[in-house]
């Protein structure tokens, strides 16, 4: 009980922060914390595909780009963003769906390949589809909501916008991982064949999980395009999958906070170590693999063996005490 | 009695090797079969051919009278047949009561109520009473990749019976089982067996426990069926005790 008090806790003081933190922040900190915010909601995709179903994708950033040109071209066309930000959720959901057929046939490696000619693919088209993407040259001036009537123009309004997105977002996995959903998808990437002969459907749950990794990836896509009021294909290269799936890695894929400490580093670490200028990536790589030597499992992975190793010692302690007689006789 | 499950010309080649090579039996409703033979006789194969885990090269499996061969694991699965394997089949990351209530929670409801019905699908107290029968409870809240091996072995038996199967194919269960359990586990098969109906078929190695269990065996060598009849039946047999029980 008291765990998950303090879980509570943590929870509101960090949402607090959150709503706070933009105002002591001037233009360009308010930028960065959106971006943050809309890369969490991606990292978040990934994690669900990645890091609790088990299935490798090296694709989330082809599908920000597909969120991201189905806003874009459809605001700078007059619709109202919510229409476009509901074809970014349907495409990539649909795109997701179907990139999830080739895990049914090949795992791992290979899989990790199949995604990654995806993502080459999705950049081509938006490369070369001038028709609709208007190529190199980008879509300019892609409009900022009003929400409820209050316009989201200004950074700080906008940053709100993105925050509420997250929130939802949130909440939807949270909810979603902790349902027998999420149970079937630790079972699928646990092991699948086991999984099987207990009734679940592992075609369905992978389909489903690539599906909405992938849609999550879209409506990140969809706050990035207003939020940069500007999309070209340069942003949606394969680096972005990358970076990714590097958040999802740092921060701890299958733990649920992984993807918001994930995308906190990516995101603010170029920031701080501006000082350093061409060296930073150098850093950040040598960062990473420290980190992964260290903990395989990311940041989240220290914490959680270090409160399980805590627990453990707490239970046998616990059992010591509830039978002294034994402990003598082994004594 | 009727057929439960009707194998007929069973038949599973790996290149060059017969590993089943015409095989041909039939479980009764309520009865416990045993499926015994020396290593690498095609007893696991023959599972996995009936469970859909393996597509047979030739042959027919039945369920009920109706055709199954080629269907997947898990709709065979919601028809009511379960199995373990003969390796070690838990999931590591999940708590034993959690690998319960997975076992469980693709037999009820639809994959909606699955995703905004409750999160244990409703399954906790029957996770709950599985565990205590195996006497796990102090263990109920652990990661099952910390359980000993033998402790693996039975919440791998347990997660077979969480939904309730009307057929249970368990393969070598009794294998790193100490003796207290292993009577357990034949105790609980037997009351399954007894309470609800349930029909098992058992692979096993140990023939104590297969003698004691097992109101009907099958013994197979080199992808066929050699023989089958009662336990002591069987036991006598000249041609099992040489291909088999003699060595
Ligand atoms: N996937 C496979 N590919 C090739 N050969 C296989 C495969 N699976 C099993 N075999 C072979 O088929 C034969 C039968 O194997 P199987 O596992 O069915 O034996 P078993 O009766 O279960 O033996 P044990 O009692 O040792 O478990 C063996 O010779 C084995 O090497
Ligand atoms: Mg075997």
């Amino acid at each position: 009980m008291t765990r998950s008090l303090a879980a509570w806790l943590a929870g509101i003081a960090g949402a607090a922060a959150l709503v706070l933190l933009p105002l002591a922040l001037n233009r360009y900190g308010i930028y960065i914390l959106s971006l943050w915010a809309v890369m969490t909601i991606a990292a978040i995709g990934l994690n669900l595909t990645l890091g609790y179903a088990g299935q490798i994708s090296l694709a989330q950033g082809a599908f920000v780009g597909i969120g991201a040109y189905a806003v874009a071209i459809l605001t700078t066309s007059g619709f109202p963003f919510v229409v476009g930000l509901a074809a970014a959720l349907a495409v990539s959901f649909a795109v997701g769906w179907l990139l999830g057929y080739p895990a049914l046939r090949v795992q791992h490696h290979y899989l990790a390949f199949v995604t990654l000619a995806f993502s080459t693919l999705a950049y081509l088209v938006f490369r070369n589809e001038e028709w609709l993407t208007k190529g190199i040259y980008g879509i300019v001036g892609v409009p900022r909501p009003s929400v409820l009537g209050i316009a989201t123009a200004k950074p700080l309004p906008f940053y709100y916008l993105c925050l509420g997105a997250l929130a939802v977002v949130s909440f939807a996995v949270w909810w979603l991982v902790r349902s027998p959903w999420g149970r079937a998808f630790v079972a699928l990437r646990e092991n699948p064949v086991r999984a099987l002969s207990l009734g679940v459907d592992t075609r369905r749950y992978t389909l489903m999980a690539f599906a909405i990794g992938s849609a999550l990836g879209g409506v990140a896509g969809a706050f990035y395009a207003p939020l940069v009021e500007f999309v070209d294909p340069t942003p949606f290269t394969l680096a972005l999958s990358l970076n990714l799936l590097m958040m999802v890695i740092v921060g701890g894929a299958g733990f649920f906070l992984g993807p918001f400490l994930g995308a906190l580093i990516a995101v603010l670490l170029p920031e701080w170590l501006r000082f350093m200028e061409g060296w930073y990536l150098i850093a950040y790589a040598v960062f990473v693999m420290v980190l992964l030597v260290i903990s395989p499992t990311g940041i989240l992975g220290i914490l959680d063996r270090h409160l399980t190793a805590r627990r453990t010692r707490a239970a046998s302690q616990a059992r010591a005490a509830a039978k002294p007689v034994l402990n003598s006789e082994a004594a | 009695m009727a057929r439960v499950l009707e194998v007929s010309g069973l038949r599973k080649h790996f290149g060059g090797i017969k590993a089943v090579d015409g095989v041909s039996f039939h479980v009764e409703e309520g009865e416990i079969l045993g499926l015994i033979g020396p290593n690498g006789c095609g007893k696991s194969t023959t599972f996995n051919c009936i469970l859909g885990q393996l597509a047979p090269t030739d042959g027919e499996v039945r369920l009920d009278g109706r055709v199954v061969t080629g269907m997947r694991p898990s709709e065979l699965n919601r028809l009511g047949v379960s199995r373990t394997f003969q390796l070690l089949q838990v999931f590591p990351q999940l708590s034993v009561r959690e690998n319960l209530i997975l076992a469980g929670q693709e037999h009820k409801g639809t994959m909606l109520s699955r995703l905004l019905g409750p999160r244990d699908a409703g399954l906790t107290a029957a996770a709950d009473r599985m565990i205590g029968f195996f006497k796990m409870s102090h263990l109920a809240g652990e990661k099952a990749g910390g359980l000993s091996y033998g402790q693996q072995k039975l919440l791998d038996a347990a997660m077979a019976f969480m939904a309730g199967p009307r057929l249970v194919l368990l393969d070598e269960p009794a294998g790193g089982v100490n003796l207290t359990m292993l009577g357990d586990l034949k105790d609980r098969l037997q009351a399954m067996n007894r309470e609800q109906g349930a029909t098992f078929v058992v692979i096993e190695h140990n023939m104590d426990f297969v003698m004691s269990l097992c109101t009907r065996v099958v013994v197979m060598a080199e992808g066929r069926v050699l023989a089958e009849g009662r336990p002591e039946e069987v036991r006598r047999n000249p041609a099992v005790i040489d291909a088999y029980l003699g060595h």
